[in-house]
């Protein structure tokens, strides 16, 4: 079983993988291979939804890669595996180019998803967590030729993993507090890191469920494709953001804040995207605003620990909202347009079409019997529980969400006008034809819109409630569930019989949330960056030159010194010993050697005197004798 | 062994500049050198097993200059290990790309398979001198091969500001080195010795000048800010491959430094500064990702990440010397540290010899100067798609293993580290525009007519990114060689 649940993850990986980089030579067989690799995974995840396997890999020191299926994985795993599945049915026949690159980045983007739903440890989370933020920025940006596509990616990339940054402090937190990495870990560290845990994967999960403050990417991500959006933006990533609290829900309730908090986020952003919804003149940014405002009550009812009516809402809400993103892109494709006022009376174009969407519109709307009229109020049981104002501004959200649904529905259901296709092919060449392939997803998604609701009434939801561990949690009154019902019906009666005035160009603007994060956080880190680029070039790589400049400086003026001080003492130290040999020389001469000439000469001219005595006559020798004796005589006897 | 790997490229290196060789047995000397560097190194992990108390594989001795203890001595452990093969790597995937060098292609490949020797050696050196000996062979090595091969106008310039940087750094580093030999008693050079005996551990004062000239040495090379100037221009004006080789390889040694001498030959003066080395981390973090934002050519832009990326590893040897927080996030810090050090060489030298195709093409690296290569070269931008999302972080490649244990070891430490958090968002922004201009749109400016990459290019990319992926994919494969290593090493910090 375990066997099933790797493959599970590995085998879309896998596909998906060799499809991106095989490119455009697989374009042919990657929608069929797609479509049989998204049915074995539906296999498998049912298999694992019934086996709930627990397994684990080595991946990091202290953390390992696991994975396993409990019951809140058991329930989401098949509907995003079936979603996923009708998408690419979809897909095979609406998208025209790159389909191997497509049909990869989507498998890609699954198997992240399988992952993020079985997790157990927080690096696997986080692992899969940004392969989805990848995936879907690449999806986002799939027709990469136009440029403001890959814009839109990108704002949905840095906006969500400036969320993903709470899992990394919500890691850090783990470690410093002493338990492991592991989910289920997390309610049990102590206090100050417990908090900063929660508010970790808190901020995270607001991010990918595009809850306010976070909610401006999601408006932008409607220029991908629609079948992305039908995937990403309704069924898997962002809800994913709604499906991580519903997971850490105990750890919210382990702090006294993290609970309130996650519940009035999303509630507030319930009423207030509900309101933007509904200001909307575009269906997909309708649909869009709608995903967030419906995420808010998954969000509001992991807050208020209704977990079992959270994982209702999110399963009924994929299959809804899946259904009106591929409708819309059906109309788009065909009628190449997606604004409201020219899509009047498209519904009767493709009566199939028409009908599907009609239900999941009816079903957005909270109408009984269909799904999100029962899964909303098993939230809203819960928020009443918790405090009356936020059950009123969640009922607030729920009229909200009857208004723009019904706007919908009566719009496109209108008759056809006669000058119809003055509207059409505004934003694409349109095919003017809805294939079978198209229209069978729709089909099963509106059966699905229309029943998933039983998962939050008796007796199924008793027994979710149980696998869930929620068995607690308050269910629903008859008087509440009329209630929510009579609103549905009398929002959607008054929205046909009053058409909606303009509302406030802040609302149709996603209140001004994309202008704020711009002027608040991008121009200031852009002319932050720009300011540091010039101090980088302009004053430290100048003061490194500046100092080696300086280097050189001391350098010429040593060799300066060199030259003139030393090297020319040196020079006149030498001429100055030089003038002073020759002054010695020329005493020498002077002096010592005159008197030794002078001794020598008066030694020669004695020297001759003395040789004019030896003359050689003996008569002269007698006479130099007899002298010599007479005064040898005179001295002896004057000195005696 | 390790002597053999270390002097094989060597000898090659004298055998191919010596002789007048053909341009081609050059060529293809140098890429079976490395190839067979690569095989060796291979063997070398497969018989590597975990010393038992912390000690070294492989290791060998020779005597070299006993008047001052010094030997030839060199081994590998779990720190070291993993960068001889990112360097046997890097290098074989740069000669396979050099294999379209036409200037010199005999000197080029002695130049770079010398090179090679000193990288090899460097990080099997278990001996200071024999460190410092390959440290500065290798600010040679590199100064000729920017000097020589480098295409900027300014490319000599470039290589004398890199030489004299790195060698004025590499002078403060001896001095730290002396200070570590006259303090140890008996004097030595040797690393093992000298981390046994921690000689400065009760001189507050001396350990604090000695530490501080190692860390003065060891910033500049790695680069932390304010020492990284040098970084830009010596990259802009290097060739693809002399690029690659010094972001993957030579800034490496910087770090390297810090793990395998500064922390375990002086625990107590490393705690000291460790705040320090902490702020710096988080600064260069922080600074890096902030000026590459604002760049507008590719290659400065990548040149600039790697100061982001430096910093990571910084930032977690800093928390390593921080006693607050548990062993466990401490040692997950290190192996983060070590782990970022290896996925940073096989990311960003894949990024740098895939710029280096933008200028083979055109000339040049401006960002705005292209446009639509998705179209024009299908295969290069998906290759630098790739290697952009891998280089930010993106989970199954590598950076994702090394900066979610950097980050979770070092805020487990301390919670100041957060705020080098955004800086992973800072890189996700500036590699994403770069895509964007680069890669999306039409066709227009300089990407009309742009060959895509050929095999000889296509081809080490390929295989550095592959590797990347696998150490995402199956990170114990590298983690269980770093951990025990990162276990001993903050153990011995914690002495």
């Amino acid at each position: 079983m375990t066997g099933l649940l790797w493959a599970c993850a590995t085998v879309p990986a896998v596909v998906g993988a060799g499809l991106c980089v095989t490119g455009r030579r697989a374009d042919r067989v990657a929608p069929a291979l797609g479509i049989v690799t998204a049915g074995v995974v539906l296999v498998l995840s049912i298999a694992v939804a019934l086996g709930r396997p627990v397994t684990s890999a080595p991946f990091l020191p202290g953390a390992v890669f696991g994975l396993a299926v409990d019951a809140l994985a058991a329930v989401v795993l098949p509907a995003v595996a079936a979603v996923t599945l009708l998408v690419l049915l979809f897909a095979a026949a609406d998208i025209a180019g790159a389909r191997a690159r497509f049909t990869g980045l989507t498998l890609l983007f699954a198997a992240a998803v399988v992952v993020t739903v079985c997790a157990t440890t927080l690096p696997t989370l986080l692992f899969a967590w940004e392969v989805m933020g990848a995936t879907s920025y690449a999806l986002i940006g799939f027709r990469w030729q136009e440029r403001h596509r890959v814009g839109a990616g990108l704002t949905a990339f840095l906006t969500t993993r400036t969320a993903d940054l709470g899992l990394y402090l919500a890691a850090g937190a783990a470690l410093a507090g002493g338990s492991g990495l592991a989910l289920t870990d997390l309610p049990e560290l102590p206090a100050p890191w417990r908090d900063v845990a929660a508010a970790g994967l808190l901020v995270a999960a607001l991010g990918k469920a595009a809850q306010l403050p976070f909610t401006a990417w999601l408006s932008a991500a409607m220029q991908g494709p629609s079948p992305v959006s039908a995937l990403l933006h309704s069924a898997a990533m962002v809800a994913m953001g709604g499906y991580l609290l519903l997971r850490v829900a105990p750890l919210l309730g382990a702090t006294s804040w993290a609970g309130p908090t996650a519940a009035w986020v999303g509630a507030l952003t319930a009423l207030l995207l509900g309101a933007v919804a509904l200001a909307q003149r575009d269906l997909k940014q309708l649909l869009a605003a709608s995903t967030a405002a419906q995420l808010g009550f998954v969000v509001l009812g992991a807050g208020v620990a209704a977990v079992a009516g959270g994982t209702a809402h999110l399963v009924a809400h994929a299959a809804t909202k899946a259904l009106l993103f591929l409708a819309a892109g059906a109309w788009l494709t065909a009628l190449g347009t997606k604004q409201l006022p020219a899509l009047r009376g498209a519904a009767r174009r493709w009566p199939l079409v028409g009908v599907c969407a009609g239900v999941g519109a009816l079903a957005l709307a909270g109408v009984a019997p269909l799904s999100l009229w029962a899964t909303k109020d098993a939230v809203l049981a819960g928020a009443h529980e918790e405090s009356l104002a936020l059950y009123l501004v969640g009922l607030a959200a729920a009229a909200l969400s009857a208004g723009y649904a019904g706007k919908v529905l009566w719009l496109v259901w209108q008759r056809l006008p006669a000058d119809a296709d003055a509207g059409y092919d505004t934003e694409e060449e349109g095919t003017r034809e809805v294939r079978v392939l198209q229209q069978a997803p729709l089909v099963v998604l509106a059966v699905g819109a229309a029943v998933l609701g039983l998962l939050a009434l008796p007796p199924v939801a008793d027994t979710l409630r149980r696998a869930l561990g929620s068995g607690s949690t308050p269910t629903p009154g008859l008087v509440e569930l009329a209630v929510s019902a009579l609103v549905a019906v009398v929002v959607l009666l008054v929205v046909r019989i009053r058409p909606l005035q303009p509302l406030p160009g802040w609302l149709e603007g996603w209140l001004g949330l994309a202008r704020a994060t711009d002027v608040v956080v991008v121009r200031p880190v852009l002319r932050t960056a720009e300011a540091l680029a010039r101090f980088d070039d302009r004053v430290l790589a100048r003061a490194v030159t500046g100092a080696g400049r300086g280097a050189l400086r001391t350098a010429r003026a040593a060799a300066r010194f060199d030259d003139g001080v030393l090297d020319r003492a040196v020079a006149d130290s030498a001429t100055a010993g030089v003038r002073l040999a020759g002054a010695t020389g020329r005493a020498d001469l002077a002096g010592p050697d005159a008197a030794v000439r002078s001794l020598a000469a008066g030694t020669r001219w004695l020297g001759g005197w003395a040789r004019r005595t030896q003359t050689g006559q003996l008569h002269q020798y007698y006479v130099s004798a007899a002298v010599v004796l007479a005064a040898a005589l005179a001295l002896l006897l004057a000195v005696r | 062994m390790l002597s053999s790997i270390i002097f094989l490229p060597l000898v090659a290196a004298a055998l191919l500049a010596v002789p007048r060789v053909p341009d081609r047995v050059a060529r293809w000397t140098w890429i079976a050198v490395t190839a067979a560097e690569v095989v060796l190194v291979g063997v070398l992990i497969a018989r590597y097993e975990t010393p038992a108390d912390g000690g070294l594989a492989f290791e060998e001795r020779a005597r070299w200059i006993p008047s001052v203890n010094s030997s030839w001595h060199v081994g590998v452990d779990g720190l070291s290990v993993p960068l001889l093969a990112l360097t046997a790597v890097v290098f074989c995937a740069c000669a396979v790309y050099g294999l379209r060098e036409d200037r010199r292609p005999r000197q080029h490949a002695a130049l770079f398979l010398a090179l090679q020797a000193t990288c090899m050696g460097l990080f099997a050196a278990q001996d200071l001198i024999v460190f410092f000996v390959f440290f500065d062979l290798s600010i040679v090595g590199m100064y000729a091969a920017i000097a020589g091969w480098g295409h900027g106008r300014d490319a000599g310039r470039s290589a004398l500001q890199f030489f004299l940087y790195t060698f004025l750094g590499s002078l403060a580093l001896l001095l730290g080195f002396i200070g570590l030999y006259l303090a140890a008693d008996p004097h030595t050079f040797d690393i093992p010795e000298l981390i046994a005996a921690a000689p400065l551990q009760d001189h507050p004062v001396a350990g604090g000048f000695v530490l501080a000239a190692l860390l003065l040495g060891l910033a500049v090379k790695t680069p932390t800010i304010p020492f990284h100037t040098w970084l830009p221009p010596a990259h802009t004006d290097a060739s693809a491959i002399g690029s690659a080789v010094l972001a993957a390889v030579l800034l490496k040694m910087g770090t390297y430094g810090f793990v395998r001498i500064a922390m375990p030959a002086m625990p107590d003066a490393w705690r000291g500064a460790a705040w320090v080395v902490l702020g710096v981390g988080i600064a260069s973090v922080l600074y890096g990702a902030l000026v590459a934002l604002a760049q507008t050519d590719a290659k400065r832009m990548i040149a600039y990440t790697s100061i982001n990326h430096m910093g990571y590893v910084v930032l977690a040897v800093g928390a390593a010397g921080l006693l607050g927080g548990g062993t466990a996030a401490r040692e997950l810090a290190v192996t983060g540290a070590v782990t970022q050090m290896v996925s940073h060489g096989l990311i960003t030298g894949a990024l740098f010899l895939l710029a280096g195709v933008l200028h083979d093409r055109t000339g040049s690296y401006a960002l705005r100067d292209y446009g639509g290569l998705a179209r024009s070269a299908p295969v290069w931008s998906g290759l630098f798609a790739v290697g952009a999302f891998a280089s930010l972080g993106i989970p199954a490649f590598s950076g994702f293993i090394a900066e979610f244990q950097v980050f979770a070891g070092s805020i487990g430490t301390t919670a100041w580290a957060a705020i080098a958090l955004p800086g992973i968002l800072i890189t996700a922004a500036l590699f994403l525009r770069a895509l964007q201009l680069l890669v999306t749109g039409l066709p227009g400016g300089r990407s009309i007519g742009f060959t895509d990459v050929r095999a000889v290019e296509a081809v080490p990319v390929t295989g550095l990114l592959l590797l990347s992926l696998a150490i995402g994919v199956l990170p114990w494969l590298l983690l269980d060689l770093i951990t025990p290593a990162s276990a001993v090493l903050v153990d011995l910090v914690g002495r």
